[in-house]
């Protein structure tokens, strides 16, 4: 365990270093001056030229990238160009929103994936298991924004059960913010959902015809007994997978839905950093959603071996 | 199901905390605004967004805008002009506290205006105060500014927002604690969600109306239809969807205001890129365009028709489209006479905003008719600051000038579009510094005649202040002379 666990780790520093000098070259040949953008178009070249000296613009691409990187191993994130204030700082309070989004997506997901995808599975052909497959492919149909757009009329503008987007903050109060992020979670978990679900169903069934399946109903186990003891773990790999790889999208790929409920999470902030040019804070956040991806891939290797005893001896 | 049952109280909670607020909410408001500010000090950035919330509410300069444009009294009071127009006395109002409680006097104004004028400044429109020679502070509540040349514009520059008056006290952290003498106080920004104000007990002139005002930003259109239409916000000035305004405009909870801007959409042309040296070239394409079409398809029909470089509602502006009709006809044979072989083709580049991705597209069609292929290339903000404005990389291009009576920018040549006629820049200079305002009109209406008469750009549209707010939301700004949601006079019909 202790051997598979190192691997893995030094596969992470190994993807995190390449992604560092990619993601900084990739941002830094964008056209587009800092300084010009926020000064406009009335801005005398000496203002420009003093504004640019002030957010350090002036070195060479190399000392840029040192600072950077060196900054990020020390914790210190930066000092956003067009904010003027900390990258670090508005990092953490658009992740408290990104975060328990994602999060609360998730466990929606996962509440409604694995009860429809196991009741289909052991109904194999039924009307339930006809009615689940029918409905799950209509979520992967459906694109989240156009669903959160259904949620926002009948819940916001219609019934005004909802206000149709924004955050109060976690300091109006716990339920409060809650309930903004219950709209963009339903959204967002809709389709990951149907996903989840259609993968727990064929892992499922593809466990339930293997011959220790079998052998367990032949030394007298009910069907059902035989799926919860013995099926249902060994289907769990593929599962994992999909939320692992799930998770990720939930954090990095939220922009869309962030800017439906207009939401301060990360995404909103890299789509209004780049159009700034703020390349520290894109570069940052960037970074940071690498990092996050690669550690749950890790976290999801590290609970494949839970699940699967095998993997921990091979390695 | 022990989960859900807390989970359900909370709904319930949340609900009625909800409702109460909306019983409670007669003295606050919530506006909505499309890009949030990027920091909230409007001296040292142009982003609009800036002056949106703060012009007025917060910061205060020696003179303010009127809703209609005019300049009056701000934290000035009086003042004197001497008769060479050189000397400036200001007689700044009594008893004026920064929100911080410190006094505003006469050193205050200086600082400000030394600042912005400094050589490490970072202010947008420093052009604004490079003519000033001298800023003395006489006594607390008197201040002399002397000028280089006598400058006909000088008490409408010190309205801008990039010449509000500042502490030095509070400097420092100005970028997220703005502390200013307005009839609001900054109180909390929960970054790219909303920033709040409240009411300034301590106002020296007439208090506000309302007790809090919350910006929130909202930048897709969809979702600022979705957001009034919930009725989360009260107001939404600038308001991004104009085809969702006959919606609102039917809906008894609401009222649409139509009002301008001081945006001249043009169809920008770069004049030293050859063939469009040729002023035939530049006439055929204004012909090849058609105003109605452009206003109906991109503006779903919001947008007074403009001839030249000129606000409509501006006394001095002359109705110039005559001089540039649609008449593609004319356009093929004014492009045959300056011996364009055609297709010509020309880049056009187009900005975000919605007036020049939609408007361009239709150009493109109508310039099609006549001959000329104009390829679009979508660009974002930054790009289009560095390659087509700073770079001169464009044939074409949309955009919306915003800044008010800002037709001196064609005195500088090395201004993206390249226009170089030193008649007109001496005419500028003059307008400059002549203070007889019947003598100014003229020469404005002279201005505006030449850049038409050499076809400099294609005058497409003045751009429209579209606002959306709740029916008994009064006092708002119909117009916008400058960039402000002013809200000191905004108020809850009784």
């Amino acid at each position: 365990m202790l051997r598979y666990t190192l691997t893995r780790l030094l596969s992470l520093a190994i993807s995190l270093a390449v992604a560092s000098v990619v993601i900084f070259l990739a941002i830094e040949i964008l056209p587009g001056d800092p300084a010009a953008f926020m000064l406009g178009v009335n801005a005398q070249e000496d203002t420009l030229a003093a504004l640019r000296d002030q957010l350090g613009l002036n070195g060479t691409l190399w000392e840029r990238y040192v600072s950077w990187v060196g900054g990020m191993l020390t914790g210190d994130f930066g000092t956003s160009y067009t904010y003027r204030t900390p990258v670090a700082g508005m990092i953490a309070d658009r992740l408290w929103i990104s975060l328990p989004l994602a999060i609360y997506a998730l466990l929606l997901s996962t509440l409604i994936a694995f009860p429809a995808g196991i009741w289909a599975a052991s109904r194999r052909g039924s009307a339930a298991d006809v009615g689940v497959m029918g409905t799950t492919q209509l979520g992967v149909a459906i694109p989240n924004f156009w669903f959160a757009m259904l949620l926002v009329v009948v819940f916001a503008i219609n019934l005004q059960w909802f206000s149709a987007g924004g955050f109060p903050g976690w300091d109006e109060g716990f339920w409060l913010s809650i309930k903004s992020l219950t709209l963009p979670a339903i959204a967002l978990a809709l389709p990951q959902a149907s996903i989840l679900a259609r993968v727990m169903r064929s892992a499922l069934l593809d466990t339930l015809s293997e011959d220790f399946v079998r052998t367990a109903r032949a030394k007298g186990l009910s069907r059902r007994q035989a799926l919860w003891r013995h099926a249902l773990r060994n289907a769990l790999i593929p599962v994992l997978t999909i939320i692992g790889l799930q998770f990720s999208f939930l954090l990095a790929g939220g922009i869309i839905i962030e800017n439906v409920f207009y939401l301060p999470g990360l995404g909103r902030l890299i789509f209004q950093a780049i159009s700034a040019r703020d390349m520290i804070v894109v570069e940052s956040v960037v970074m940071l959603l690498v990092f996050a991806v690669i550690l749950v891939n890790f976290l999801v290797e590290i609970a494949y071996a839970l699940v699967d005893p095998r993997l921990r001896h091979r390695a | 199901m022990m989960t859900n049952k807390p989970f359900a109280l909370g709904l319930a909670g949340a609900f009625a905390l909800t409702a109460t607020l909306a019983v409670a909410q007669q003295s606050d408001m919530t506006i909505g605004q499309q890009l949030e500010p990027p920091h909230l000090d409007p001296t040292s950035a142009a982003a609009g967004a800036i002056d949106s919330v703060l012009y007025s509410n917060v910061f205060e300069g020696l003179t303010r805008f009127g809703p209609d444009g005019s300049v009056g009294p701000g934290l000035a009071r009086e003042w004197e002009i001497s008769d060479d127009g050189l000397t400036y006395t200001f007689h700044l109002a009594e008893g004026v506290k920064f929100h911080d409680g410190t006094t505003m006097d006469s050193e205050d104004v200086k600082f400000s205006l030394d600042r912005a004028r400094a050589e490490d400044s970072v202010n947008a429109q420093k052009a604004l105060f490079s003519g000033i020679e001298s800023v003395e502070a006489t006594d607390p509540a008197t201040v002399t500014v002397t000028l280089k040349n006598p400058d006909g514009n000088f008490l409408f520059n010190l309205a801008w927002g990039d010449a509000v008056i500042v502490a030095p006290e509070s400097i420092e952290n100005i970028k997220t604690t703005p502390i200013g003498t307005g009839a609001f106080m900054f109180d909390n920004w929960v970054q790219g969600d909303r920033i709040e104000l409240t009411k300034n007990p301590e106002y020296w002139g007439e208090p506000a109306m309302l007790d809090a005002v919350t910006f929130k930003f909202i930048s897709d259109p969809t979702a600022a239809f979705a957001a009034m239409m919930a009725e989360d916000l009260d107001v939404f000035p600038a308001f991004p969807a104009p085809e969702n305004l006959p919606q609102f405009d039917a809906d008894p909870r609401f009222k649409v205001l139509v009002g301008s801007t001081e945006g001249e959409t043009i169809l920008a042309i770069n004049n030293k890129l050859p063939p469009l040296d040729d002023v035939r070239v530049r006439q055929a394409i204004a012909h090849a365009v058609n105003r109605h079409e452009i206003i109906d398809g991109a503006q779903f029909g919001y947008g007074t028709p403009i001839g030249t470089h000129f606000a409509p509602h501006h006394p001095d502006y002359v109705d110039l489209t005559e001089m540039s009709q649609h008449d593609p006809e004319k356009a093929r044979t004014l492009l045959e006479e300056a011996g364009v072989s055609l297709p010509l083709q020309l880049k056009m580049t187009l900005p975000p905003p919605s007036y020049a991705r939609r408007g361009g597209e239709i150009i493109a069609a109508q310039l099609r008719q006549v001959g000329i292929e104009a390829e679009i290339e979508n660009v974002e903000w930054a790009q289009w600051l560095e390659a087509t404005f700073r770079g001169y990389d464009y044939g074409l291009t949309v955009i919306s000038h915003t800044e008010p009576l800002d037709i001196n920018i064609y005195a500088r040549p090395d201004y993206y579009f390249q226009y170089d006629n030193a008649e007109f820049q001496k005419l500028m200079e003059e307008v400059g510094v002549e203070s007889d305002p019947d003598k100014r009109s003229e020469m404005f209406r002279q201005a505006q005649t030449t850049i038409a008469e050499d076809y400099v750009n294609a005058y497409l549209f003045q751009l429209p202040l579209l606002t959306v707010a709740k029916t008994g939301v009064e006092g708002l700004w119909e117009n916008a002379p400058t960039q402000a949601a002013d809200m000191t006079a905004v108020h809850w019909a009784e």
